[in-house]
């Protein structure tokens, strides 16, 4: 029972409650910063290393924090793990750390990171805690490069800076500005509808053969 | 005997029937559009009829595709989506790929009309929303110009027409600039008559500004376009660039050029008088008129690009549903201040 409590509690959050499609959370980095697939992955894995880590100091240290002061002391957990994140891009990937420039402070600000702690670790145990932050950070990870990715191919004709389709290519160049990003989002967010309308349809469909059966 | 014959007739309204419908409305836009098609075929060749037929295929692809409706293709029988294909195509470039148009098409239909929930709900021009698309993402396929045809080289393609999907062309073809291009960048006046007549480069439609008025004639008369629209909108520009022109004659052009170059009869005519983004009310389609008008020669004469009757209806399309607002008239018997 405790194992399947835990994957329902990462899976939501990559498929059924994804951050971005589903949510619709996390809408500055997502259409700021996924004009290519590397600096998307870069903002992913990033917010990935902010969430998880607070959303298990949130919840190791939730019997602590006084109910009345509660947001201050998650924005202060989570702005530290930021200031790790940025001066880590900095060491490491100094380009792309350029690239994103004032938005990896801006994490801080991010809603679907203060919102998950509001939410979930400052009620729940660690393992759960950590779980939650692991499929959330998942579903937008797998998000934004889905973005990134859709935006870079049909902008530059590349992903990850290799070229896809010869020289000749035309780029698709309001795919690499920000209209891009707002009809990039657009398009995937009608086909999560879309899908989630079918399935729904389809389980009212099943549910009424069942009564019809008995 | 009749004894069915009554000695009183009930009916509820209405009483009075007009005998327009949108499939014959949306069809005798076409017809007006038939000369400047015509047109566009007789001094670009086959490509004018390959860019057009892409952009049409495009459009009624996009409206079969996201059809809502039992059978599906049901919304295409009152042809609005071959109109905006065509509207859509009269204002690109000949040389522009096929691929191109196509797209141009689908994303005008499906951006430009069916995310709003289909015909008559939308809040812009779907063929200008499509070509706003296309111009942001292929900005230099958009604005590279053949020269003008002599016309009547029926068999004439260009190379860049049939670029494969994804592809530019390799082929570096020769180019010309537009009117309204020569003006701006080289100081250069095209004389009226090739302007009229079509004898100058520019996108399928707007090279005869002639047989485009021929056609606005014909919607007038048959009561499908509210005349106040394209009225107000050349008046406007006429008085506007009479005045600039009043200031300096050199740098500013003469009244009757600001109106017969570009694409301002095609969008006065044809696009601003959609009557599903233009308002409804006589007072507001006057205001709508001089705002398009005001918007197209600030944009041309002091704006960065040539041409900019594009953005001046797709802005005042934005404005048409406070200017309904505003305009709505009073009703009979009410004061003043109640609204």
């Amino acid at each position: 029972m405790k194992k399947n409590e835990s994957y329902e509690e990462f899976i939501k959050g990559i498929w059924r409650d994804n951050p971005v499609f589903v949510q619709v959370l996390g809408m500055c980095p997502m259409l700021a910063v996924t004009n290519s697939a590397i600096n998307a992955i870069a903002m992913g894995m990033a917010t990935f290393f902010v969430l998880v880590g607070s959303s298990f100091l949130v919840s190791s240290f939730r019997s602590w924090i006084p109910k009345q002061v509660r947001i201050s002391c998650f924005i202060i957990i989570i702005a530290t793990f930021v200031t790790v994140a940025d001066y880590t891009l900095l060491a490491l990937v100094p380009k792309v750390h350029k690239e994103l420039g004032a938005f990896i402070p801006l994490i801080v600000a991010n809603c679907m990171i203060l919102g998950r702690q509001e939410a979930f670790s400052s009620r729940y145990p660690v393992r759960l805690a950590v779980m939650d932050a692991i499929g959330m950070a998942g579903g937008f990870l797998l998000a934004l490069f889905s973005l990134g990715a859709i935006r870079e191919i049909l902008g530059d004709g590349a992903l990850f800076g290799f070229d896809l389709f010869g020289e000749n290519f035309e780029p698709w160049v309001i795919m690499i500005l920000p209209p891009g990003g707002f009809l990039t989002l657009g398009v995937i967010l009608l086909f999560f509808n879309w899908f989630r309308f079918k399935k729904d349809e389809f389980l009212a469909e099943v549910a009424a053969a069942e009564r019809g059966g008995n | 005997m009749k004894n069915k014959d009554p000695d009183l007739l009930l009916f509820h309204a209405p009483l009075l029937r007009q005998g327009m419908t949108t499939p014959k409305a949306m069809r005798d836009v076409l017809y007006a559009l038939l000369p400047a098609t015509g047109a566009s075929v007789w001094f670009f060749g086959l490509s004018a009829v390959l860019v057009l037929g892409a952009c049409i295929a495009g459009a009624v692809l996009a409206e079969w595709f996201f059809d809502n409706g039992q059978p599906r293709g049901a919304s295409l029988g009152d042809a609005s989506g071959v109109l905006t294909g065509l509207l859509l195509g009269l204002t690109l470039p000949p040389g522009l790929p096929m691929w191109m148009a196509l797209l141009g098409g689908f994303v005008g239909i499906s951006l430009g009309k069916v995310i709003w929930g289909g015909l008559g709900h939308n809040l812009f021009n779907p063929a200008l929303l499509g070509r706003a698309f296309l111009l942001a993402t292929f900005p230099i396929a958009m604005t590279t110009w053949v020269p003008h045809g002599g016309g009547g080289e029926l068999t004439g393609v260009y190379a860049s027409n049939l670029a494969l999907p994804f592809m530019q062309t390799g082929v570096d073809g020769v180019t010309a600039a537009t009117p309204l291009g020569m003006l701006k960048f080289d100081q250069e006046v095209t004389p009226l008559t090739h302007l009229m007549f079509g004898k100058i480069s520019g996108s399928l439609g707007e090279t005869s500004g002639v047989l485009l008025l021929l056609g606005g004639i014909y919607l007038w008369l048959r009561r499908d376009l509210d005349w106040r629209i394209p009225v107000s909108i050349l008046l406007t520009v006429m008085l506007f660039s009479s005045v600039l022109s009043l200031i300096d004659a050199a740098r500013f052009p003469s009244p009757l050029f600001s109106v017969f170059s570009g694409g301002l009869l095609l969008g006065a005519i044809y696009m601003a008088t959609d009557p599903v983004t233009s308002p409804v009310t006589p007072r507001g389609a006057w205001i709508f008129g001089i705002g398009v008008g005001v918007l197209v020669m600030l944009i041309r004469v002091f704006g960065g690009l040539p041409e900019g009757v594009m953005y001046a209806i797709l802005l005042m399309n934005a404005a048409t549903p406070l200017i309904d607002r505003y305009t709505q008239p009073r009703v009979f018997g009410r004061g003043a201040d109640s609204s």
